[in-house]
């Protein structure tokens, strides 16, 4: 059943620049795309392990920004009378560093953060990404600062004996796209379904009996947050080599904002959750553009958000497959109000 | 007594809260498969003994050790690496979860494999994890919960969560299991029955610490008895002696009842 309906939607997916045509919504599609990876990544965090990182473009950023400057090459004076020198590589190389390199700044940020969690966490991860919005606009000789980076070169898929396939249009983008989030789904789907990602449950349903079967707090939720730092570098690497320009607005907080609401409609903690409420959330400016005034849709876009949560409270994915479930006369999910029953021990 | 291998010594173990003293100078040793039990009214410093032997809780003085291990500065994961394994007053499951995935993420020690495997869905992780869900199903069985397993374990009633800590906690492959308060809330007849689990426990090999109010329960069950009041030892011995010892008496009924 869940198989057939995960063919159907790839299925689907698939066969969009099939029968669209319009550069316009393609193009919107893409964008798409790629903020519902950096919403998967999101979940992995907020859904999974309950905790919410409010800086998550940072990683999306970050990604942004090393794999431009990989393909892209450049020349930056360090203190002390150094240079330091970049000739360009590949953007495919630049993708992968573009992962690591979020990844390694995902691994510092949960260690920091992640002995003292909750609130401090939130706070930290605001900061860091303010932090490295900083830098990004105010070390100009690396990253051109506000006059932003330009010429991003696409991705190129080497081919062996073909040479290289160079993405240009918006069908090759929109497939990379697709597959990345494939990989990325398939991955954040093995890994919680795994011994790992019963651990993260565990601590986040009750973490004081969680920690006296020997799960380690630190270690697992440091381990969370490498991999979901890591998509999100994926997603932002995917980004720069799309648009092909990007400026330090990308660590802008609003773009944090929307991925979680992509997480919160969609449901967070459900595999599926974040496509579908990234799908909505991403495609709905673009409808509603022909229809209103740029200010009436903002409002527009929050009507939608309070009526899905007003309606479907736990996001749309669980609370449709509770309903669903409840008529087949089986209860699947707990009922709301039982996520809050893992109080602590009192010492 | 026949002459026991010390499993686990609390040696003059202090905890101070601010001015509060929760407990002072305990000195107590448990030896190998035995069932030992503390007791004492409200606040005698119980649950803060447990807390420091399971490391929730650094003690102000004093140190624990297991098996020759040091206690001291260990995090509760790395006690539980140990053997050395808790249950729970009030929290004792992972409530959005089904009985059975509460095992499962109680077998967390057992199940161990290389997060790349598990990812790619290697041979070795797939084996770990048939083995996990026999094991599982295994514990259910034991405790007799078989018929709640696929129910989630926060709608399930007082005592059979008590039952589903209890498993939890030898899912996580126990060498001493410390049980906070086990039978509070269960039924005379769920009582018995938990009585002849603890005995199957200590049967294989387990060592046990109890905490418990339920008097005629740890009479039964327990092989020596541990009395605290007010954050201090005042008797210790076998459930005979306990039972006479005109200081317990007093602790519990008050002055009066000793001398009558």
């Amino acid at each position: 059943m869940r198989i057939v309906v995960t063919i159907l939607a790839v299925a689907a997916l698939a066969s969009v620049p099939l029968w669209l045509r319009d550069p316009y919504l393609l193009n919107a599609l893409i964008t798409t795309g790629i903020f519902v990876i950096g919403a998967m990544s999101l979940n992995l965090l907020l859904g999974f392990t309950g905790q919410l990182s409010l800086g998550h473009i940072a990683f999306f950023g970050i990604g942004a920004y090393v794999s431009a400057l990989t393909s892209l090459g450049f020349d930056a004076g360090l203190p002390g009378g150094f240079r330091l020198v970049h000739t360009p590589w590949p953007p495919v190389v630049g993708f992968v560093l573009a992962i690591l390199a979020a990844g390694l700044c995902g691994y510092f940020v949960g260690l920091l953060s992640f002995r003292v969690r909750g609130a401090y966490f939130v706070i930290v991860t605001i900061s860091f990404a303010e932090v490295v919005r900083l830098v990004a606009l105010n070390w100009v000789e690396l990253t051109q600062g506000p006059l932003a980076l330009t010429n991003i070169p696409s991705i190129a898929l080497p081919l062996p004996g073909f040479g290289e396939l160079t993405l240009r249009t918006k069908m090759h983008n929109y497939y990379l796209v697709l597959v990345v989030a494939l990989i990325a789904y398939l991955l954040i789907a093995r890994l919680v379904r795994s011994h790992f990602g019963r651990a993260m449950r565990g601590l986040m349903e009750n973490e004081t009996l969680a920690v006296s079967v020997g799960i380690d707090v630190t270690r697992t939720l440091t381990i969370a947050a490498v991999i979901s730092a890591a998509i999100a570098g994926a997603a932002g690497s995917l980004y720069a080599h799309y648009i092909r320009i990007i400026d330090p607005e990308v660590f802008a907080f609003i773009n944090t904002v929307t991925m979680v609401i992509m997480v919160i409609s969609g449901g967070k903690g459900s595999l599926a959750g974040p496509v579908v409420g990234g799908l909505i959330f991403g495609l709905l400016p673009v409808a509603l553009r022909p229809v209103m005034a740029p200010e009436a849709q903002w409002i527009a876009y929050g009507g939608v958000l309070i009526a899905i949560l007003f309606v479907l409270p736990r996001g749309i994915v669980p609370s449709l497959a509770q309903r669903f479930a409840r008529r087949r006369g089986t209860t699947a999910l707990a009922p709301v109000a039982l996520t809050e029953t893992g109080a602590k021990e009192p010492a | 007594m026949t002459a026991r291998s010390v499993a686990m010594t609390i040696d003059q173990v202090a905890v101070r809260f601010g001015g509060l003293v929760a407990i002072s100078d305990m000195s107590f040793t448990v030896g190998e498969g035995e069932i030992v039990s503390l007791i004492g009214p409200n606040g005698a410093g119980k649950t803060t003994a447990f807390n420091v032997m399971t490391g929730f809780l650094t003690p102000s003085a004093g140190h624990v050790t297991y098996q020759g291990t040091t206690l001291t500065g260990l995090k509760p994961h790395e006690i539980a690496d140990l053997g050395l394994i808790r249950t729970f007053q009030r929290t004792s499951v992972f409530p959005n979860d089904t009985v059975y995935d509460n095992l499962l993420i109680g077998l967390h020690r057992q199940g161990r494999v290389r997060l790349l495997d598990a990812i790619l869905g290697l041979p070795g992780a797939r084996a770990s994890e048939r083995k996990l869900r026999q094991r599982a199903s295994e514990l259910i069985e034991w405790v007799g919960l078989e018929r709640r397993a696929h129910d989630l374990a926060g709608s399930l009633s007082y005592g059979e969560q008590r039952l589903v800590g209890v498993a939890l906690a030898l899912a996580a492959e126990p060498s001493m299991l410390l049980l906070d308060e086990p039978v509070s809330g269960m039924n005379a007849s769920e009582t018995h029955r938990f009585v002849e689990l603890i005995r199957s426990i200590r049967d294989r090999g387990i060592t046990i610490l109890l905490v418990e109010h339920d008097m005629p329960m740890v009479m039964t069950v327990s092989d020596r008895i541990v009395v605290l009041n007010y954050g201090r030892i005042i008797a210790e011995g076998t459930p005979d002696v306990i039972r006479n010892d005109p200081a317990v008496i007093e602790a519990y009924l008050g002055h009066g009842a000793a001398r009558a």
